[in-house]
């Protein structure tokens, strides 16, 4: 398939202190791509979608958007930030803000789009993921998998070309886990871009066209869900996968 | 027992004959410690804000510099200020000016050297407890804002002020409460407020006693009256804990209306229908 590629990175490495967490990673984000990023905890998958966000600066290597490096990128680096929306594990909605106000800020200030027209567009993605019953009421008012929703519709609001999801059912229990999943699959039968730090095995399989496997800040198997699933190259690949899978 | 009602009679004596003086003394008091707290905390939000703007050292060296040196500014102006007593701060900035101008320029009102003073003094205070505030806010919230792509002042503006704010007025109201006695060390540069009403009754009368219980009764009166507004703020800004759904829609009903078990109450939010039996 040749759709061109929104994000590409390119020998990207992170360090903490002296500490290695992402070791000359490489790999591109298509247009209507899902990828699945999975792997142990403490691979450097989060930190991967920080330092593509810009929430961590990258140590070394670059990191194109649509051909321009995006550590160069000076004041520009606001808008290019709304045109990739994250979702956090901890949600990171804005405690003393509405639902709807959480959906509208990033609308008026950084789209400049006028209030009217921004709350409208907020209460169509809003129940979009089944919450705009909820636009009054604040994050502390509401279940976590509730958060999760309005966390997404949020990033959905500034019309992402592409949307990280940093771990986004890892705090949820597992009744909750259902309705976010729901809404991201909904999200990727639409045609949105992801890319998804996950430790759903069975999304990871049913939704994503690609999957990628990274362990101690190494990308070590990139491939289709049935590559990955069901004939890992690689021998951590074959063990992590067999822990999940239960084989 | 006599004493006590002689008491009461010379301290009725002197509220009949100088309570105008006595009560803008009063005025002039809560005035400036009014104006000095709000100007104060204008420089505290300030200065906080600036004190926490990021950086990273893979900025531009002007932009690592010019932040390093505004750190630097606030901090020398935050102990300059924190460290040396108001009353010297006021003959200092009071007397300044004509000294070194040869009495060609001063303070055209007492009033704008007082609310100098005090404002700046604040100022010191404030910029610390904002600081506080700013840090006490979970960094999730400064990611969130910056993930769609908010800047620093926007972040701040929308919402790590706001929230910051709760853990910030209480500090607020401890500056305006200690200003409200504090002001009374500027009868050193004349200015004319409650304590300096108490000089000018004493200094005719000689009823010291009698005009020191009017003023311990008056400042008492205005600070607790002012604690009690501070506090009934301060409930005003924890807000309601329930909302409305928009649509009346049986099933979202079911699940939607309920009542915050409140935010001291984390990971406990089934537990009213949540039984354990099934």
């Amino acid at each position: 398939m040749d759709r061109e590629p929104i994000l590409e990175v390119r020998h990207l490495s992170k360090t903490f202190g002296t500490n290695p967490v992402l070791k000359d990673i490489n790999f591109e984000i298509n247009q209507q791509d899902v990828i699945s990023i999975i792997g142990p905890s403490g691979s450097g998958k989060s930190t991967l979608l920080r330092c593509i966000n810009l929430l961590e600066t990258p140590t070394a290597g670059s990191i194109l958007y649509r051909g321009r490096d995006i550590t160069e990128l000076g004041k520009d680096v606001y808008s290019y930030r709304a045109k990739v929306g994250m979702v956090f594990q901890s949600f990171n909605l804005f405690d003393n803000l509405t639902v709807m106000e959480n959906c509208t800020l990033g609308q008026t200030r950084v789209l400049h789009r006028d209030r009217e027209e921004a709350e409208e567009y907020a209460l169509q993605i809003l129940s979009r993921v089944g919450m705009a019953p909820y636009c009054n009421a604040r994050p502390r008012q509401l279940s976590g998998g509730q958060k999760q929703r309005v966390a997404i519709a949020r990033a959905m609001a500034l019309d992402p070309e592409v949307i990280l999801f940093d771990e986004p059912t890892s705090a949820l229990d597992p009744e909750l886990v259902g309705e976010v999943l729901d809404v991201m699959r909904d999200l990727a039968g639409q045609g949105m871009t992801m890319a998804v730090v996950t430790h759903e095995m069975t999304f990871a399989r049913q939704v994503s066209n690609r999957v990628v496997f990274m362990d101690d800040g190494i990308i070590m198997e990139e491939g289709s869900p049935e590559e990955v699933f069901t004939d890992p190259q690689n021998e951590r690949t074959r063990e992590f996968l067999g822990r999940y899978l239960g084989r | 027992m006599s004493k006590f009602s002689q008491l009461l009679q010379d301290v009725l004596r002197l509220c009949s004959k100088y309570y105008p003086i006595y009560l803008s003394g009063m005025k002039n008091t809560l005035l400036l410690a009014l104006i000095g707290t709000v100007l104060g905390c204008v420089i505290g939000f300030v200065c906080g804000v600036l004190n926490t703007i990021p950086f990273d050292p893979r900025d531009p060296f002007r932009k690592r510099a010019l932040v390093k040196c505004v750190r630097g500014v606030i901090r020398a102006y935050v102990e300059l200020f924190r460290g040396t007593p108001m009353v010297l701060q006021a003959v200092f900035i009071y007397y300044a000016l004509p000294y070194f101008t040869d009495g060609a320029a001063r303070f055209s009102s007492v009033w704008a050297a007082s609310i100098l003073v005090v404002s700046v003094n604040t100022g010191a205070y404030m910029t610390e407890s904002v600081r506080g505030g700013i840090i006490s806010v979970d960094p999730g919230q400064v990611e969130g804002a910056m993930a769609i792509g908010l800047t620093h002042v926007q972040a701040m503006m929308y919402v790590i002020l706001p929230q910051a704010v709760r853990s910030i007025l209480p500090q607020i109201g401890n500056n305006f409460i200690i200003n409200l006695k504090d002001t009374s060390v500027m009868f050193m540069i004349s200015f004319t407020d409650f304590f300096a009403a108490h000089r000018g009754v004493v200094g005719a009368t000689y009823l010291y006693f009698p005009s020191a219980v009017i003023e311990m009764i008056g400042y008492l009166t205005m600070t607790l009256i002012s604690s009690f507004l501070l506090r009934r703020m301060e409930q005003r800004l924890e807000g309601s804990s329930s909302f409305e759904l928009v649509v009346a829609d049986p099933l979202t009903l079911t699940s939607g209306v309920y009542r915050n078990p409140g935010s001291d109450e984390l990971f406990r939010e089934r537990s009213r229908d949540y039984t354990g039996k099934d």
